[in-house]
């Protein structure tokens, strides 16, 4: 069993007992504690259950690496699901629940999936569910769905918060083990800005627990000793517990900072996103040891050699009484030796090579360990944890010599180098025969904005597994160099590690295993892949090792294939006869461990999730009972509503008041553009369709804008301001658009023409007054004239109503008497409530984009985004008259002549009346007789507005039909989401006042 | 006329640094090739200020002129004094092509005080405030929006426009919330 | 997440700060231009593994367009410069062909 030792444990505080849940069992750990280390100190070893088969499964790693051991961590509004216990620090009241089982962990029904597996090969998704199509959605998914999957999703909001912040250095060092230690120190004391960062709670990684020697002292000193170094300089940031997630272009990396994992609700964001832009990258991020492949290697009690020794030296945690080390090198030998160090059993060290006589090796026999080489581990034995290993020789096919009684397997088949943050942005990998394992390529480094290289991988993560301080020195003195940035010549301080003789690689244990014995090695735990599996890939034809990959699901679980990568590429180049190189490895993607979707969206939830543009009414607006609808970010009145009323019937109020007596729109989010200088009527005359340079000072005229294709993009009124100054109007969703395209002309096509612009939009609040009433309401205010005759239809004036400095234009887009008058924004809302009370006395209502769009659908004035989808050229929608035939050129001209453009079967803009007076559907069609060539319904037609009328008291609606015009007259028939179809008159889009006289009064 | 309103009246919040929307301000967009005649005179007049460096900002008194890009300035004066400026402008550079124009209640300015003013900024804008220099304007974005920001005073002073004002308000002070120092 | 240096102002802009235009130096077909050259202008982009030069916009800066020569294999950058140009400058060519002996040169 696992259990607390008396003494030691580097990590933990005895002194301070931590109380928490596993499953609803109270147990009690100490500050300093993993999750991990304090389950097993509880003698917790069965964590939770496999993926597919439902088998049970332990702890197998100390850290990011852990495949097995995830669990739901917290309740309610706190669960996080899929934790790795073995990252998770422990804290008082931490509450979690082992995962992927029912009803209970114990007792899973799911096991019944390990009793059928031979019918759930590799790639079993693609094999069985494929026919009958009925059966999958009806009987397989919902099983799958019922017996697959991790954790549980939260159902709460997430009740802490998270935020990002930009960081910049010269050089980000990541990994907090010696190596990084040592290659912060060379470039504090150069003067380089540094960021170390290390995603445990602890610096000095391995050393400490291996027994290093770092210039002359325990490596455990010496790590302390340079952190107090780097504490005290000013240019070196040191943060603990911030995991480097990624690297992208040009040394962006993304840092992922737990600062209230382990201290829930303290206040404090749960975790920071750091957004970092570094010179240099030094990936000091170590090496994650290789599992051997036996059958059985999965039970619980099974575990990585070096995570025991660190459950051992760092937790005082002995994960059994009783241990077998099972090994291809001697590093695993560093094990047997911490365990018997700590009185406890090693009962053998089961070495795969013929001979072992380095160093460790000898120490162990020293010891009185016994060692047997030669020897492999034919299975384990044992359910929910391990009782004892079959031995027998590695050379042969499993049949078993002896029996070892145990409850716990050290296993070790090497290391190999982190190398994801090299690999995230194209670094390329070499394979190393001596390590048997990928290093980084120092010629096919990632590169970076100047041409060199990236990232520089130091220590472990460069493949130097005994030499990693004098390998960080070597690096990081390189990556100063390149900044530009001179660092002392000192020699890096010794660091003694014993030497280790060579291993063996060793993919199957033992080679000769038989199918039955394969059926039962894993190579990735958490998806539950295994040799035979790999093998059956390769056996019906995947040779590719990405193919691979997705077929057999193996490296494609949470842990990406830490722990299986190397092994089951080794498996399937061995099956292939090619050569692991040959192989290669899947692409290394970022995030190296889960980021939690919270530190992704950083500030961006609730209120700030984006930005909503206000104009400076908006309050008075939701105070008045405004139904907002989106238009681009800005948040507009839909309508209106009093109470008791619908926003239909609110809608048909306004527009009924509005053209019986007087209507009041915030229409702030127009787009305003200034545009001035000597050439700004040549300018916009190439921008619009129409000819604006002959714009008279004072007028205003309607325009067109279109893309180079021809296709029309925005349209608006242009005022001409004075002899060199015109304000254009955009949509309100199109004025940054507007305006960066005029920009992109000005400055990248026409730059030698002199020409200014400003957009404006937000410096005025703008209100359009329309109705028979408005002049009434003007008048009244007292001010400027508004008369007919001193302001007419298309002019504009500067002048004052009521007091406030204001610009009016008469324009309509409602077709009723109307004035659009801009005010400063800072007095907007003074300026609107002043209309109100004034405009009580006269009919006045405020009315919304809604009512807006229904009175010039009315109209049969076209919208942008309704009426146009980025294929409409205006001469689809009868527009003509508002295209210059003098000009020789306009933006759009030259597409427009494009032959396809001039057929006259295009559909074209016109007016439908249904005969009953109901409203066609939205996005309703046009059918015609016979079916196309993919056997869809031909069309001729569809709708492109479609309003109730309130003032015509029926259905009416624009559209684009073949011919439209010259159809007036016909009946055609619309679609109905119901199968039915309405019929509707072709009529003239024009359906309120044809003659354009009320605006015009 | 109404008494100008800043678009959040001035709404504050207290975190590990303060947080303020001021103004209103008067604020001018001048555009004109730099060199332009009369330029630095029109830029003197309207503010008393010299012309500023590239992305530098030059302040005396009551008034700034920031750089915003080759061919733009940003003038910032008493909201009250706009339409004087404006017609000094318009006298200086008289005959010279440029646009000279009030953006006053365009934009909202929000100050942030204190020892770690900077902090705030660092979470919302892609900007190595460590190498800012002094009387830098940098103009960049918060979060999602566009704005403009420079040091003075222990703190900051930020401007962005005026619709987006209670954005830039949420991000500036979720970002200054006690617990939150970088 | 690129950085690109904007020629105008300064500033090492990160690509969140600056908007895409895709290829530089088109040359503009209005009317009067046959369909060929027309469609070149409209619809045909290269697409080089290797040495590009690319419009941008310090949109959340100064506001100005820039031309780019990057290598979008690498990710290098050999240059930026003003959209005022009709080709890209001596020196930015001779340092691409420093670095990319291969490379055929500017079309």
């Amino acid at each position: 069993m696992s259990t607390r030792l008396k003494s030691g444990g580097r990590l933990i505080d005895r002194s301070a007992p931590v109380e928490f849940t596993f499953n609803g069992k109270r147990l009690r750990g100490c500050a300093g504690d993993t999750l991990a280390s304090a389950l097993l100190a509880n003698d917790q070893m069965l964590v939770g259950r496999s993926f597919k088969y439902h088998r049970p499964r332990g702890i197998v790693a100390s850290g990011a690496e852990e495949p097995n051991a995830l669990v739901n961590l917290g309740a309610g509004a706190r669960l996080e699901p899929n934790q790795r216990t073995t990252t998770t620090e422990l804290f008082d009241g931490l509450e979690a629940r082992s995962q992927n089982h029912w009803p209970s962990l114990e007792f899973d029904v799911g096991v019944v999936n390990n009793y059928a597996a031979r019918l759930l090969p590799g790639g079993f998704y693609y094999k069985t569910f494929i026919h009958p199509r009925a059966a999958w959605k009806h009987v397989f998914e919902p099983i799958i769905r019922h017996s697959a999957g991790l954790g549980s999703a939260p159902k709460d909001r997430d009740a802490d918060r998270y935020e990002q912040a930009y960081a910049f250095c010269d050089l980000l060092i990541v990994g907090g083990g010696v190596a990084g230690l040592q290659a912060a120190l060379v470039a504090g004391r150069a003067g380089a800005r540094v960021w170390l960062v290390e995603q445990t709670a602890h610096w000095g990684g391995r050393a400490p627990v291996d027994g290093d020697v770092i210039d002359g002292q325990p490596a455990a000193d010496w790590v302390e000793a340079a952190v107090l170094d780097l504490s005290a300089m000013d240019n070196v940031t040191l943060r603990l517990r911030c995991m480097a997630a990624g690297s992208y272009d040009h040394g962006y990396v993304l840092l992922d900072e737990k600062i209230a994992d382990h201290t829930p609700g303290d206040g404090r964001p749960k975790h920071r996103l750091w957004r970092m832009r570094a010179g240099k990258i030094i990936a000091a991020t170590g090496a994650i040891e290789r599992p051997l492949s036996f059958a059985g290697n999965d039970i619980p009690g099974v575990m990585l050699a070096g995570a025991v020794r660190d459950y051992v030296v760092n937790w005082a945690v002995s994960p059994g009484d009783r241990t077998v080390v099972v090994t291809n090198n001697d590093d695993a030998y560093r094990t047997a030796i911490a365990l018997h160090q700590a009185g406890l059993e090693v009962a053998a060290v089961i070495d795969a090579r013929s001979i072992a006589n380095g160093p460790l090796p000898e120490r162990a026999r020293a010891l009185g360990i016994r060692v047997e080489t030669g020897r492999a581990i034919a299975r384990v034995k044992g359910g929910k944890r391990v009782e004892a290993v079959e031995i027998c020789h590695q050379a042969g096919e499993g049949a078993a010599s002896t029996t070892l009684p145990c409850d716990a397997v050290a296993m070790s088949g090497g290391w190999s180098p982190v190398v994801h943050l090299w690999s995230h942005c194209g670094g390329k990998l070499i394979w190393d025969d001596g390590e048997a394992m990928f290093r980084p390529d120092p010629s096919r480094p990632p590169l970076t904005d100047d041409g060199s290289a990236m990232v520089l991988p130091a220590g472990a993560a460069n493949g130097a597994l005994r030499a990693a301080v004098a390998d960080a020195d070597a690096q990081v003195k390189i990556a100063l160099q390149a900044l530009d940035i001179a660092s002392e010549g000192d020699d890096p301080p010794a660091h003694v590690v014993p030497d280790e003789s060579a291993l063996e690689p060793v993919w199957i244990m033992p080679q000769g295993a038989g199918i039955a014995l394969r059926s039962k090695m894993w190579l990735d735990f958490q998806n539950d892949v295994k040799v035979a599996d790999v093998q059956l890939a390769a056996r019906e034809g995947y040779e590719s090792v990405e193919h691979t990959k997705r077929y057999t699901t193996l490296g494609m679980a949470t842990d990406q294939g830490k722990l299986s990568n190397i092994n089951g590429l080794a498996v399937l180049a061995d099956s292939l006869n090619a050569k692991i190189p040959q192989v290669g490895t899947t692409t290394f993607r970022p995030p190296y461990t889960p980021v939690p979707l919270g530190a992704l969206a950083g500030e961006a939830r609730g209120d700030i999730f984006q930005p909503l543009r206000k104009t400076p009414m908006h309050d008075w607006h939701q105070q008045n009972g405004a139904y907002f609808e989106p238009v681009g970010h800005w948040r507009r009145p839909y309508c209106f509503q009093r109470p008791g009323e619908t926003p239909e019937q609110a809608v048909h109020r306004e527009v009924k008041n509005t053209r019986e007596a007087l209507g009041l729109l915030d229409a702030s989010t127009l787009g305003k553009i200034i545009v001035k200088g000597p050439d700004a009527g040549r300018f916009l005359d190439m921008l619009y369709t129409g000819v604006m340079s002959s714009l008279p000072i004072g007028k205003c005229r309607y325009g067109l804008m279109c893309n180079e294709q021809g296709f029309l993009s925005d349209d608006g009124v242009v005022a001409r301001i004075d002899d060199d100054t015109w304000l254009c109007h955009t949509t309100s969703g199109g004025a940054d658009r507007i305006h960066a395209w005029m920009e992109d002309w000005l400055q990248c096509e026409w730059w030698d023409w002199q020409v200014f612009t400003a957009n404006v939009t937000e410096q005025y609040a703008q209100v359009a007054v329309v109705g028979p009433n408005a002049r009434k309401l003007l008048e009244s205010l007292g001010g400027m004239d508004v008369s007919k005759e001193a302001l007419p239809f298309m002019g504009w004036a500067d002048g004052t109503l009521g007091g406030f400095a204001c610009r009016v234009y008469r324009i309509s887009f409602s077709g009723e008497l109307s004035y659009e008058i801009a005010v400063p924004a800072s007095h907007g809302a003074a300026f609107w409530s002043m209309l109100h009370a004034a405009g009580a006395a006269f009919g006045a209502m405020p009315y919304g984009t809604e009512a807006l769009h229904v009175m010039r659908a009315e109209k049969g004035f076209i919208m942008i985004g309704d009426e146009t989808d980025g294929t409409i050229i205006p001469q689809d929608l009868g527009l003509d008259w508002a295209i210059s035939k003098k000009k020789p050129d306009f933006l759009g001209k030259r597409g427009q002549e494009r032959s396809f453009l001039a057929n006259p079967d295009r559909w074209k803009l016109v007016g439908f009346e249904t005969l009953d007076g109901s409203v066609i559907e939205d996005g309703a069609y046009i059918p015609e007789p016979g079916m196309n060539a993919n056997n869809q319904r031909k069309v001729q037609g569809r709708v492109t507005s479609t309003y109730h009328s309130p003032t015509l008291g029926r259905g009416i609606a624009m559209g684009l039909l073949r011919q439209g015009p010259a159809r007036m007259g016909e009946v055609v028939e619309f679609t109905k989401m119901d199968g039915g179809v309405t019929p509707a008159r072709v009529v003239n889009p024009v359906f309120y006042d044809k003659d354009g006289e009320k605006p015009n009064v | 006329m109404s008494d100008p309103v800043s678009a959040l009246s001035g709404a504050s919040y207290d975190g590990f640094v303060a947080v303020r929307e001021i103004g209103p301000l008067g604020m001018i967009t001048l555009r004109a090739k730099a060199g332009t005649p009369g330029l630095e005179a029109a830029v003197q007049a309207a503010t008393g200020c010299a012309m500023p460096q590239v992305r530098r900002i030059v302040r005396q008194g009551e008034c700034a002129v920031g750089w915003m890009s080759p061919d733009e300035t940003l003038l910032v004066l008493p909201y009250g004094g706009v339409a004087a400026a404006l017609t000094a402008i318009a006298a200086a550079l008289q005959g010279q092509h440029h646009l000279a124009v009030d953006v006053s209640d365009a934009r909202a300015v929000f100050r942030v005080e204190g020892a770690k003013a900077d902090q705030v900024l660092r979470k919302l804008s892609p900007v190595d405030f460590d190498r800012l220099e002094p009387g830098e304007l940098r103009r960049s974005r918060t979060a999602q929006v566009a704005a403009a920001f420079w040091a003075e005073d222990g703190g900051f002073t930020l401007v962005c426009f005026r619709s987006v004002a209670s954005y830039v308000m949420g991000l500036l002070s979720v970002s200054a919330r006690p617990g939150a120092e970088l | 997440m690129l950085i690109l240096h904007c020629p105008y102002c300064g500033v090492r802009a990160e690509e969140t700060e600056l908007s895409p235009g895709g290829e530089a130096h088109l040359k503009r077909f209005g009317p009067g231009s046959d369909d060929d050259a027309f469609e070149a202008y409209m619809f045909a982009r290269k697409n080089p593994k290797g040495v590009h030069f690319e419009r941008w916009r310090h949109a959340y800066g100064c506001g100005k367009w820039f031309l780019a020569a990057r290598c979008t294999a690498t990710l290098e950058v050999f240059g930026t410069y003003p959209a005022q140009s009709t080709e890209p400058p001596a020196e930015i060519i001779e340092k691409i062909k420093a670095k990319r002996p291969e490379w055929k040169g500017f079309s």
